[in-house]
């Protein structure tokens, strides 16, 4: 067997509260494609952005051909031949195809300028040589998703990399191009570069992969072969692990159906998507990453507008067409990106508070600051915010507070139904139990919860009803009742039943 | 965060004594108070087009027609009081503002509606405007012989002590404090600065709140008309010239920031009142107009470093120390 030209050994990240990356190690050879499997959070982009320089180490080793190398930034990491293909590519868009390629390497004239026909003709040869058939002296832009990723093969040959990182290529891609990202896997393999692949998907992990690596909590937890390994064996190494235990207990009263879809759809993200939550019920949303969950929960938002399909609350139908509209009947959403989306950061946690709410708490037209004060008081009181004072700058406050905040405005504004969003993600463990806590509270006080989740505990531990949605539609909904976490991966994933059995 | 700001505010009125103590050693009448009013009075109408300006560039945005539309206000109020001298003044007074708003309306939907970046819909409002007072007045003037006596008078009136065009500034400052700290469209103004994203997220109407913000800067704009013109008793196609400029540097040295969310109305109005100490304390000391202007942009991109400086992220709190400090 042959030596690997890529070695990780004893990889540790930490970010605050977090474990990123505990003593992982990874190997990848030449000619051969190794996949990286693992749930969301399990590392996998911790790992590539450690790989391409971004993040550095905070312990371990990496060796590409037994040599040890540091890479401090992203571009030490493509001096050594270290190069990622991205889900979405980070091409320039402005510039033409022969530019991308050379990008940073552009052959030179005896003048140090740029030697524009050289460089042309060569990316012209590297392009034909794939079989692209892609003119270099078109601008990026021009192309599709799947001729931007030839493009980002052929900058990755020009620079005469060993390494090719793709972090899940065909997420955007169709059926028929994802055939042809299968022919230049294979082209890369011949031209003996060691190719990591990152995918969800598992007819492509069998179609492409020689090897696998699974990550599960930042770290490894298994490798071997694709050919001596059944897909059952696979999802037993992501998931296996203990569910029970960390989740409060729940007595909440489940009563009538409070919000029901029916037959949503989108002309491009979701198709006829139904589901009902009831009264005290935590309906989870379970799903891969791009699976058109929040999406769906947008619409519902009001934040899109779907082209059919109802929405019926309490009995009566409604069409929100704003945000404004949907927390007017009742409905409220706390988005995933907490920074961007959720908390206006630079404004005081009391003004966060109340800015849904300033009908209520102003007087013909004027804000009163102290019935402000007062409804922020009160339910971050109720969330246990931890903070010096409601005066106090958002931006200041760690994950986890944010998110109580985000919580808090909604709450102040009395929904009977609340969408939450990956509502613990990138917060700690403590942050997160206490989080969970307060879901449970919610229903027992009658508020119907939607948890839109990717973490499998949080989904299991949480919800009474679990709909499992794959690329726009949904697959099934089931009871959460001695439900295995095997059957929802299979169910997100695409595998079938008798082929994991 | 809100002592920043508060000690921004305090730097900008120490620079503008600072000017004051330095020209009064030069030329001891500037400082007497007869003096610091006329400044005041002089200053008037540009702290009031800088309030409007601010609500607009709080939402990310930028008026820069506010100058064409002052003037196209003025001229269609003189051209009325010229034609009709009997209409009363207050109609005339109320007719600006409407005008204004309208014109301030009509960039507002653009912006709203069709979703055009604000600098660009104002860059042509900025021409169209300038190009409707050619067209109304076929380039004709209206001077002071034409307006009726009452037309000029009001704003030169004076009432407890200051002139009519002071109080003006005065009442139109304590609206635009209580319209953004004490209504729920100022709140969302800021908001949508901070961050339009959570706003949309939150419920705001991100489009509306501009377009209302567009409104009341015109709504300023058409009542700076009529001031304008019967203070300087001409209404011209020249009125203003540039001055969109002025109004624009006003706010940024007044701590506004160009990036949206960050501003206030002391700010705003100290920021006008040094520019107006500048131009009437220059000519005093005798230095020539290139320097005058020299040193207004000095003092423009000078606010801009301090405002950077001050806005720039202070990065995270880890430490527990730092939490308390």
């Amino acid at each position: 067997m042959t030596d690997p030209i890529l070695t990780l050994t004893g990889i540790t990240k930490s970010f605050p509260g977090v474990k990123a990356l505990n003593d992982v190690s990874l190997e990848l050879y030449a000619g051969q494609v190794t996949a990286l499997i693992g749930e969301n959070g399990a590392g996998k982009s911790t790992l590539v952005k450690t790989l391409t320089g971004i993040y550095q180490p905070d312990a371990g080793e990496i060796r590409v051909a037994g040599q040890v190398v540091t890479l401090p930034t992203a571009h030490s990491a493509s001096a050594v031949g270290i190069t990622a293909i991205h889900q979405e590519t980070v091409l320039f868009d402005e510039m033409t195809v022969a530019e991308n390629i050379y990008l940073g390497h552009a052959p030179r004239n005896r003048f140090g300028l740029i030697d524009w026909r050289k460089m042309r003709a060569e990316a012209r040869e590297t392009l034909d040589a794939m079989g692209a058939g892609i003119d270099p002296d078109i601008k990026l832009k021009e192309l599709g998703i799947a001729k931007k990723h030839l493009v980002a093969v052929a900058r990755a040959l020009s620079i005469d990399a060993r390494v090719v990182i793709m972090d899940e290529p065909t997420a955007a891609l169709s059926q028929k191009e994802i055939e042809e990202l299968y022919v230049l896997i294979e082209l890369l393999k011949e031209d003996g570069k060691a190719i990591l692949f990152i995918s969800h998907k598992f007819d492509e992990i069998y179609r492409i992969a020689d090897r696998f690596t699974v990550f599960r909590d930042g770290e490894q937890v298994g490798k071997g072969f694709i050919k001596d390994t059944s897909q059952s064996e696979i999802v037993q190494l992501m998931v296996g692990r203990p569910v029970e235990g960390i989740f409060p207990a729940r007595n909440a009263q489940i009563g009538d159906v409070v919000l029901e879809a029916r037959g949503l759809s989108h002309p491009t993200e979701f198709d006829d998507i139904s589901f009902a939550v009831r009264k005290g019920e935590i309906l989870g949303f379970y799903g891969l990453v791009g699976a058109g969950r929040s999406e769906v929960m947008q619409a519902v938002f009001g934040l899109t507008q779907p082209s059919a399909g109802s929405l019926v609350l309490d009995g009566r139908t409604i069409t929100p067409r704003s945000p404004a509209d949907a927390v007017e009947a009742g409905i409220v959403y706390v988005p995933e990106e907490r920074g961007k989306q959720g908390v206006i950061t630079g404004e005081p946690i009391f003004k966060n508070v109340s800015l849904p709410s300033l009908r209520k708490t102003s007087k013909s037209g004027f804000l009163r600051l102290a019935e402000e004060f007062a409804l922020a008081r009160t339910y971050t009181a109720r969330l246990d915010l931890r903070a010096s004072s409601l005066s106090q700058n958002v931006s200041t406050l760690s994950g986890g507070n944010q998110q109580k905040v985000v919580i808090a405005k909604w709450l102040a504004t009395l929904p009977k139904v609340i969408i939450l969003d990956e509502p613990t993600k990138g917060i700690d463990i403590g942050s997160k139990a206490a989080v969970h806590e307060f879901m449970a509270e919610l229903v027992e006080q009658g508020l119907s919860v939607i948890m839109v989740s990717s973490e499998l505990p949080e989904v299991l531990g949480m919800s009474d009803r679990i709909v499992v949605m794959r690329e726009g539609r949904m697959v099934e909904t089931i009871e959460n009742k001695g439900l295995k976490p095997e059957t929802l991966v299979r169910l997100a994933a695409g595998i079938l039943e008798e082929q994991a059995a | 965060m809100k002592n920043l700001i508060k000690q921004r505010e305090t730097w900008l009125a120490l620079a503008i004594l600072l000017v004051i103590v330095l020209v009064t050693l030069r030329f001891s009448r500037f400082s007497q108070p007869a003096n610091l009013l006329t400044i005041f009075n002089d200053t008037s109408i540009l702290m009031m087009l800088a309030l409007g300006q601010m609500a607009v560039i709080l939402t990310r945005s930028i008026d820069l027609s506010m100058a064409s539309n002052l003037a196209l206000t003025g001229m269609i109020v003189a051209m009325l009081n010229a034609a009709f001298p009997g209409v009363p003044i207050p109609l005339l007074l109320g007719l600006s503002v409407v005008i204004g708003a309208g014109l301030g309306a009509f960039n507002g939907v653009l912006v709203w509606k069709l979703n055009i970046p604000p600098i660009v819909v104002t860059l042509g409002t900025l021409t169209i405007f300038r190009g409707l007072v050619f067209v109304i007045s076929g380039g004709a003037w209206v001077n002071a012989a034409q307006m009726s006596p009452d037309f000029i008078a009001l704003q030169r009136g004076v009432f407890l002590g200051l002139p009519v065009l002071s109080w003006f500034a005065i009442v139109v400052a304590a609206l635009f404090y209580v319209l953004m700290t004490r209504t729920p469209l100022g709140r969302s103004l800021y908001a949508i600065g901070v961050n339009p994203t959570a706003s949309v997220y939150t419920g705001i109407d991100v489009g509306k709140t501009k377009f209302y913000a567009f409104v009341i800067a015109g709504a300023v704009a058409g009542l700076c008309g009529y001031l304008w013109i019967s203070r300087y008793v001409i209404a011209s196609t020249e009125v203003a010239g540039g001055y969109e400029l002025t109004i624009i540097a006003a706010c940024v040295i007044g701590g506004v920031s160009i990036a949206g969310g960050i501003g206030s109305v002391a700010g705003v109005l100290l920021g006008a009142l040094f520019l107006g100490v500048i131009n009437n304390a220059l000519p005093v000391i005798n230095i020539s107009p290139f320097w005058q202007m020299a040193i207004s942009g000095s003092a423009i991109l000078l606010a801009v470093v301090l405002n950077a400086r001050g806005e720039a992220s202070k990065g995270r709190i880890i430490l527990k120390k730092a939490e308390a400090a």
